[in-house]
């Protein structure tokens, strides 16, 4: 038996489902190039002993130089936080997985998490490499109500290209966008 | 530099060592920080208390996918190169938990390009609760000659 909560979005977010399912955002190139020094604070981060990260003979034998790791996918997508000429136009705000926040803002669900990923790797990301993105929604599921709140689940699935046209990845993002439950 | 680990050392049911994480404050931002993640929910306390619901800060899921990498390569060594891996989020990490991973192989197999893959199943755990499953599939050299770095274009097809 759904919620008056449930029926209510459901009643104001159902004609936004068809109009944006589908929907192609091109967010063109990341701000950011590959680069060692970000690889390194990765692996940092992550306690990742991997010689192939560390050491340079053994990446040039085993990969033909420094790749980045596979999993450091999304740091070449997001956006900096400040830059002086915001390719989006002044005063826009800056937002990483963008088509993701379109989303929210179009379906006024103000919070959000990932709640399932699946990646694809392809061609190895290397350092001078700049990797552009296409973020696809490609479902936008049922409202529900969970321990969160109630909202509604969409996937949205982002190609990730180097500067030669190679896809470096597929990424499928399924997220949960909520309005928090009153307690 | 030779494979520590190659495609007949591997079989179905094989379990790999596993990794306990203590995850501290500085594990989560530090996690923001290298995915350049800046999202509140995992650096801000008070906000992710007060605007998402959440207990605390907690890991974000790229870093949890660089946690998952490094388990898994940990286990091939470098000569592993990770072809796919799926996730889902079953309770948020915060600091203060220890996140124990386990894995086992689920499949192993050589595709029609030579190359040797192998399905693994994770669970990454707090206190025995599932918060993240995870199933991934890694190329390793078929033998001691093999490279899967080295595999491009139709030779790789995860």
């Amino acid at each position: 038996m759904s919620t008056d909560l449930e029926e209510k979005i459901s009643a104001r977010t159902a004609p936004l489902v068809a109009e944006w399912t589908g929907k192609v955002l091109d967010a063109g190139p990341g701000d950011v190039a590959c680069e060692r020094g970000y690889i390194v604070h990765w692996v940092e981060s992550t306690e990742n002993a991997n010689p192939l990260y560390w050491d340079e003979l053994v990446a040039r034998e085993l990969t033909g130089g420094w790749v980045a790791p596979p999993s450091m996918l999304s740091v070449w997508m997001r956006p900096l936080m400040f830059k002086p000429n915001n390719r989006h136009g002044a005063g826009e705000q800056i937002r990483p997985l963008e088509m993701h926040f379109r989303l929210k803002d179009a379906f006024e669900l103000p919070e959000g998490i990932v709640t399932a990923n699946e990646i694809v790797f392809g061609v190895p990301v290397r350092p001078g490499d700049v990797i552009s993105t296409k973020q696809t929604v490609a479902e936008i599921g049922d409202v529900r109500t969970n321990r969160l709140g109630t909202g509604r689940p969409w996937t949205i699935d982002v190609t990730y290209t180097n500067q030669r046209g190679e896809v470096v990845a597929v990424e499928s993002y399924r997220m949960f966008c909520y309005v928090r439950t009153a307690k | 530099m030779n494979p520590s680990l190659t495609f007949e050392k591997v079989s179905f049911g094989d379990a790999l060592p596993a990794l306990e994480l203590n995850v501290t404050a500085r594990t989560v931002i530090m996690g923001a920080s290298s995915s350049r993640d800046w999202q509140p929910q995992h650096h801000d306390h008070a906000w992710a208390t007060t605007r998402a619901g959440t207990k605390d800060i907690f890991l974000n899921t790229p870093n949890q996918a660089g946690f998952i990498e490094r388990y898994l390569t940990d286990w091939t060594g470098p000569h592993g190169r990770l072809g796919r891996m799926k996730f889902r989020m079953r309770r948020p990490v915060y600091p203060g938990e220890t996140l124990v991973f386990s894995g086992t192989v689920r499949n192993t197999a050589v595709d029609e390009q030579g190359c040797a893959w192998v399905d693994v199943d994770i669970e990454l755990t707090v206190g025995g609760e599932v918060a993240t499953e995870v199933s991934a599939r890694l190329a390793i050299p078929k033998d001691a000659d093999d490279n899967p770095w080295r595999r491009a274009h139709d030779d790789w097809r995860p």
